[in-house]
Parts: C-alpha cells; structure tokens; sequence
C-alpha cells in the first residue's frame, strides 16, 4: 500500500534472496559429506571397527584407482560429455605396463608406455568428438568396446605376470607413512583442482559445458578443450593402469577394469556435477569416489552378502542423487 | 471505453491484479475487447502483458477481487483447460507443435477421434480440410508438421484454435519470425477472422503493425493499465508517451555531436555474401559514430553481423579494419583484431548462466591475464569485475553471484562488459536491448554514448524503431539481404520512422539515392 512499506519489504526480500544465495553456497561446496560422515558413523557403530587406522587405510586405498579415474571422468563430464572407456583403457595401460616393464634392465618404462597408451586412446576419442562431431556416448562406448579388444590383443588373451614388477612399491608401498596408491589419488584431484579452478582453460571447460554455442561465439576453443578433457580422462586411466598393475604384479585384458566406468561416473555424479555440463566441482567427486568406496568396504565388514551388497549400493546412489535433485531445486526455486 | 455503437464486449477484464513474491506483477488492469475487432496491447518489456495473458489463458491465477467476464457474464478460469472451453486461445511465440505429426493429428491433439478404440486418421483429416481451406493453407492435412515453414506452422496453430471453437485469439508477437511476405500474408489472415467476428488479442512492440491491423490499442505501464486509444487516435508520440511515461528526448541519451567526433573510417566491409540470407552487403563504419542496421526481421541484418564477426561462414566478402584487410573465419580472430558482437540471443549463445558475474565478465581476457602455464590472474579478475560492476552500474549483491539469478539487464549489462573488457574498436550490437526493462535501457544508451565518445565505431542492430531514431548517426536500411539505403549521415534524408519503414518495406521512396 504506502511507498515505506514496500521498500521494507523488497529489503527484506533482497536479504532474504542473499541468504538464500550463501545457503546455496554452502550446500553447492560440502554436498555430500554429511552422508559420507554419516555412512562412516553408521558402519562404525555396527561393526566397531570401521574407523581403525587400518581399515581407513584400506578404504582410502581402495578408492584411490576409482577417484584418479573420476579425476578424468570429472573433467569431461563438466563439458557435458561422457567418457564409457576409461575401464577398457585401464586394461590396456595396465597390459603396456607389465610388458614393458619386462623389458630387461629398464623396466621403469612401464609407467610412461602406459601413461602415453591411456593418452593416445583418450586424444582419440577426444578426436571423435572435437572433429568429427560424434556424440560423446557414441564414441567411447565405441572404444569401449575395441579398446578392450586391444588389451585382449596386447598380451595374446593371456594373463601377462612379472612378479619382480620394478614399480611395485606403487601398489604396495608406503611415501611419508601413506600409501602410494592415495598419494598419488590426492595428488590427481589437486592436479585436476588446478586444472578446473585455477587455468584458462578450467574455465573454458566450464564455459563450454555450460553453454557451448556461447563458448564459440566468444572466441573459445571447443575443440581444444574437448581435446584436452578426453585425452586427460584417458591419460588419468593410463594412470589408473600402472596403479592396477603395481599392485596386482600383473594384467589381465579381458578382466581387468571391466565396469570400472559405472563406478567413476556414479561418483561424479554423487559430488553434485551436473550431467549437462557445467556445474560441478572435483571435491565433490572425491567425496562421491569416498562413498563408493566407503560403502563397499563397509557392508563387506558388517557381514552383508555379495548379492545385496550390489542392491544397496545401487540404492544409495539413486537416493543420494534423488535428494540433491530435490534439495538444489528448493535452491533454486528462491 | 468511448466506443458506443460497439455490442457488449466479448471479454472484459476489471481490476485485474497479480502479486508474485515481493513483485505486484499487475494493479488493477483493465482491458475491455469487442468481438471482430484487433486490439493491440502494448507496453514495454516487462510493463505486465504477457502476465495478464497468463491470467486469461489460465496459466496464472489472478489475485481476488478482480472480475472477467466473457459476453457479459462472469466466469473464473482455472486452468488451461477452462479457458480453452471458454473460447479462449493462445497462439504462442515459441511454437507448441509436435513436429513429427502432421497437420490433423496436431490439430486433434488431445482430442482426437477414434472409432472402436483406434484413431480414427481419415476422418481428422476429412474435417480439418474445412479449416485449412477456409484459412488459405497451401499444405493438407497428412503433412508432417516439421516439414512446414515456422508462417504455416503459426497457421496450424491457428487452425486449431479456431478448431475448437476459439472466440478470443491471443496473439503474442507473432511476426518475430516471419518474413514480411510471410507477415502480409499473416495480417490478411488475421482480417478474416476479425470479419468472422473473432476478437484479436495482438501483442506487439512494432508501431508499424500496430498503425496497420489495430482497431484499438491498450497500454500497460509497470502492471498499470495506462489507457486505451481508438484507431484515429494512434500516433507514435502518444503511444510511446503512454509506455514510456516520459519524454523521448531525455529517455535516448546522445550527448556525442554526431559530426564533431566521426572520425575516419574504422570498419569497411565489402560484398560481404553467405550465398543465401545476405547478399553483397558493403558498408562503412567510422571511429565515434552509431551506424544503425535497420530492417524488418529476417532482412538479413543479424547474419550480415555475424558474417563479419566470422562466426558463420561467408561465401565471399572482405573486411578492412583500420585501414588493414582482414581474414577473419573464426569469432577469435575478430576479437584478437578489436571487433566484438553482442548476440540477440542472450541466454542461449551469450551469457554462461551458470557461472559467476566476474567469470562472465572476464571470459575474453583471462587469456591475455593469465600468467605463467595459464594460470588465472584472480586478483585482477576480481579487480576489473568490481570495477565493471561499479562504471556500468550493475545491481548484483557481489561479482561471485551467478549470473542466471540477475535481471534481464543486469544480465545484459555483464554481458557488455565482457565484451568492453577486450578493449574493443568495434562494437556490433544486436539488439542491445531486448527484453531489458527502462532503466537498464536508458543506462546501456548511456553506455553505447560514452564508447563513442572515446572513438569506438558502434554497429547496432535494432528492430525497436524509436531506438534506432533515438540513438543512431547514421542508419542503413536492409532488405531481403541486400542493404537498400541509408539515412541520416550526409545522406541529406532525416533519420525518421517514416523514412526507415518505406525503405524496409521495399517503398519506393521519392528521396533515396539508388543503393
């Protein structure tokens, strides 16, 4: 009615829409702790053994391969893409590896043969989408598929050993008391944490994810950055290889890394990034990478058989999604 | 409403309001409309049309204490559905058509006939055909909706309407996409159907469609109903007086003495073709000056921008800029050169909504920022962010907010700083002001002035005449892709809305000089 009154209350208003914008905030950077903590409170309460030093250290071990692969996973799905192969080049890295380290006398080679067969099975599907314009799902699940058939050919369908593998301590061992597997987990998320918030081009792969026709008349690169965001998820599988190899003194084409994909994309999308693009952050992905890893370990130590063990993780990703659906759209709805 | 002789009105809205959280959309509207007649609404973006168009068609509820009635009797409308049994009818900008059915099965949607449980195909097309004829159709029935241009499209939402038995037809900016061969055929197909007696409900901004089909015009101004003016009485004056609710002459800021700081050509463009929407367009642009590119929708202007700024490719055609000819295929290189382009398309090819107004305005330079390896220079981001914020004046609680939550001209306003910040010589400016409400409008004149001030040579693409009037030094008409005349400029032809629209119009003009 009178002009004070509602200047009042669009004050009010605007306080309130700022508030409303730091809730989102908030919610947007810690996402799905609270259910990590919570998974870990719950796991601990029933077996009673779950925080001890050394199942934490199982557990982050046992996350460690799945989040370098969401590392890459994070990146390409910020472009709005999606990346099915990084199982399959898994297999194949981890086969270069063990070839080459049988190499006499230098057998450290291993690592960056596979380093550069991940990188080049990455840039090529990279290639497929940057040039040729094929949809990414299209692509990879291609190289899915043939990729794993180049991890069959490498070792002639056959488990290749070397049990005097010269990079072993990878799987094994210990750096400053932590395993190596973490350590280097850790650093592909601070790697990638730079990449996406601190460069040029993190900002392009955001740009371009989140609205691409936007990215291009503004004078980015897409093509570059699709390049770049599926060579890297292919460089970081490469990396998911040596580890897989380290710590297995061995490769096996047609088992090793079989649906590991389902396993790095289900954790990007439980650190809140977006399916479309754009939105989304490499925290949350090591968080979601956590859950998954969490829960496996955990309903193993609580004594739930392998059958439900699959059901209840699949339940727990759909309803973790499902209430951040629901949560970020009261955000949004303002 | 002074108009006597008229029957009882076949919709009349009495103090129509709206409240949406912390905004009174609309207050009090009124909107009286008989039936075989047009009546223009118009108003300002933002000025609450396209709310009480929600309101009849059901899509928003009005708040109590308002009154509708249809042919004299009160009526609620629920929903939707109730305002479709009720006659009322909403041809939609973006098309509501499944594009893989044809004709019948769309204008059956919904409704469709069956016998004996199976769709009953032949005779939905046997009955549209009355429809389709009576509207002048050139296409059947069984033609597949994706097949048909957007114009014959707008018919089959137009035959549906009429279909099912729609007494009031909303139409809201129907001719942004059409052609002016397809808008002429457009408004004699809406003549027919006032002669019908079917009540016309025309949104509009153009002055020009309004003189032309408008029985009545009603203007709304901030949710207000201003007043309503019978055909004698239009004049754009009035009406912009109406919608503006102030003087033009204060409202376009053009401090800028057109002669005094023109200076030497800037941008050349010759021949410039992509061998179907523009053809062999050359013009000039000069330091300190505001070209104008006129020309009704789909003349090409947009494409003619876009071809130089290179994001589309050209078919044949050269740029010079400062004096330097230029290779430009990629939007980079017309950045790295100093040519930007502001997209008419704000939300789908120029904002990223998602990310925070510093990101947005520091897209372009945090190349030429970054340190060492690509590193982002935040500090400087942030720095020339706020100081954005502050010389545009845009209203944003800080620069980490994202962009998608601000106004449209706010939003616009960011958008205009990314492009400011690469410290471009040449602006393209497609128009600047959509969908941005009078203030924000009034600051971005103020903008476009202090740039050419400096020497920037500004290309705006506008379809708001009074804007164009308002601001340009000089305007170039187009048509059909090809530029068919200038005014104003040392042309010697008054840069005046008349002068524009006959050459748009393809009117032979007494005073223009063969192009």
């Amino acid at each position: 009615m009178s002009q004070e009154s509602s200047s009042a209350a669009a004050i009010n208003e605007k306080a309130a829409a700022n508030r409303q914008i730091l809730i989102q905030q908030i919610i947007r950077t810690v996402g799905m702790l609270p259910i990590l903590i919570l998974l870990g409170i719950g796991f601990q309460l029933m077996s009673g053994r779950f925080f001890s030093p050394q199942n934490l250290s199982i557990v982050t071990q046992q996350a460690s391969i799945n989040t370098v692969l969401a590392c890459g996973m994070t990146a390409v799905i910020l472009t709005g893409g999606i990346d099915l192969s990084v199982g399959s080049i898994l297999a194949a890295s981890a086969m270069v590896a063990v070839i080459g380290s049988l190499i006499p006398d230098m057998g450290m080679i291993g690592i960056p043969l596979a380093l550069f067969a991940g990188l080049v099975f990455g840039l090529i599907n990279g290639s497929l989408v940057a040039f040729i314009g094929l949809p990414p799902f299209i692509s990879t699940l291609g190289s899915l598929t043939a990729v794993r058939g180049v991890a069959r050919l490498f070792g002639n369908d056959t488990t290749v050993f070397n049990s005097q593998l010269p990079f072993a301590f990878i799987g094994n061992g210990y750096i400053f008391g932590i395993p190596w597997l973490v350590m280097i987990a850790f650093l592909s998320v601070l790697v990638t944490w730079i990449i996406l918030r601190r460069t040029v081009l993190g900002v392009h792969i955001y740009a371009t994810g989140g609205n691409e026709s936007a990215a291009r008349l503004s004078g980015i690169k897409v093509w570059a950055v699709f390049l770049f965001v599926y060579g890297f998820s292919g460089l970081m599988a490469g990396l998911g290889g040596v580890m897989s190899a380290a710590r297995l003194f061995a490769a096996n084409g047609t088992q090793l890394g079989q649906s590991y994909e389902l396993d790095a994309i289900a954790a990007v999308i439980l650190g809140g990034t977006s399916f479309t693009g754009g939105v989304g952050s490499i925290w949350g992905t090591l968080i979601g990478a956590l859950i998954i890893a969490v829960l496996s370990n955990g309903l193993v130590l609580v004594g739930v058989s392998d059958i439900w063990q699959y059901i209840i993780k699949g339940l727990v990703i759909i309803i973790a999604v499902a209430l951040d659906r629901v949560r970020s759209q009261g955000g949004a709805r303002t | 409403m002074p108009s006597a002789p008229e029957p009882t009105p076949i919709l009349e809205m009495h103090g129509i309001s709206k409240t949406f959280p912390g905004v009174k959309a609309l207050a009090n509207v009124e909107l009286t409309v008989y039936p075989g007649e047009v009546h223009a609404l118009m108003g300002e973006n933002g000025a609450g049309k396209s709310t009480l168009m929600k309101i009849l068609s059901g899509a928003y509820r009005a708040d109590a204490g308002g009154e509708l009635r249809i042919n004299g009797e009160v009526i609620h409308i629920d929903g939707p559905l109730s305002a479709k049994t009720k006659g009322i009818a909403v041809i939609y900008q973006e098309l509501s058509l499944s594009p893989n059915l044809t004709v019948a099965e769309n204008i059956y949607l919904g409704r469709e006939l069956s016998s004996g449980g199976q769709v009953d195909r032949a005779r939905m097309r046997a009955e549209c055909q009355g429809v389709l004829d009576r509207l002048g159709a050139t296409f059947g029935p069984a033609t597949v909706v994706s097949t048909l241009s957007i114009a014959e499209r707008q018919m089959v939402e137009i035959a549906r309407a009429i279909h099912a038995n729609a007494r009031i037809l909303v139409m809201d900016e129907p001719t942004t996409a059409l052609s002016s061969r397809e808008t002429d055929k457009l408004f004699g197909l809406i003549r027919t159907l006032r002669a019908d007696g079917l009540a016309i409900i025309y949104i509009s901004h153009r002055m020009a469609e309004v003189y032309e089909l408008a029985d009545r015009c009603s203007v709304l101004r901030d949710g207000s109903y201003v007043g309503t003016l019978l055909r004698d009485e239009l004049s754009a004056e009035k009406l912009v007086k109406m919608m503006v609710g102030r003087d033009l002459s204060k409202f376009y800021k053009k401090d800028h003495d057109a002669q005094g700081s023109r200076g030497e050509v800037i941008l050349s463009v010759r021949d410039m073709s992509d061998g179907r929407r523009v053809r062999g367009c050359s013009f000039d642009l000069h330091r300190g000056e505001v070209l104008c590119l006129a020309g009704l929708v789909g003349s090409g202007r947009t494409e003619l921008a876009r071809l130089v700024y290179g994001a589309d490719a050209r078919e044949g055609g050269t740029v010079t800029l400062g004096g330097k000819p230029l290779d430009i295929v990629r939007p980079i290189q017309a950045v790295d050169a100093g040519i930007v382009y502001l997209t008419e398309d704000r939300k789908g090819q120029g904002l990223f909504l998602d990310m925070t107004v510093q990101e947005n305005i520091n897209l372009q330079v945090i190349g030429r920022d970054a340190g060492k390896g690509g590193l982002l220079d935040l500090r400087k981001a942030r720095g020339r962010a706020v100081e954005a914020i502050r010389a545009l004046s845009i209203r944003v609680t800080g620069p980490v907010v994202d962009v998608g939550s601000l106004s449209g001209g706010n939003q616009q306003k960011v958008l205009l700083s990314r492009l400011l910040e690469t410290r471009p010589r040449v602006l393209i400016l497609d128009e600047p002001t959509r969908g941005v409400d009078i203030g924000a409008k009034s600051e971005i004149y103020r903008i476009i002035d202090d740039l050419v001030k400096t020497g920037v040579g500004v290309l705006v693409i506008s379809s708001e005449m009074p804007e164009v009037v308002g601001i340009a030094d000089r305007v170039l008409v187009m048509r059909e892709g090809h530029i068919v005349g200038e005014v104003g400029g040392t042309s010697g032809i008054a840069i005046t809305q008349e002068n524009i629209i006959a050459l748009a119009a393809g009117l032979a003009h007494p005073s223009v000089p063969a192009a």
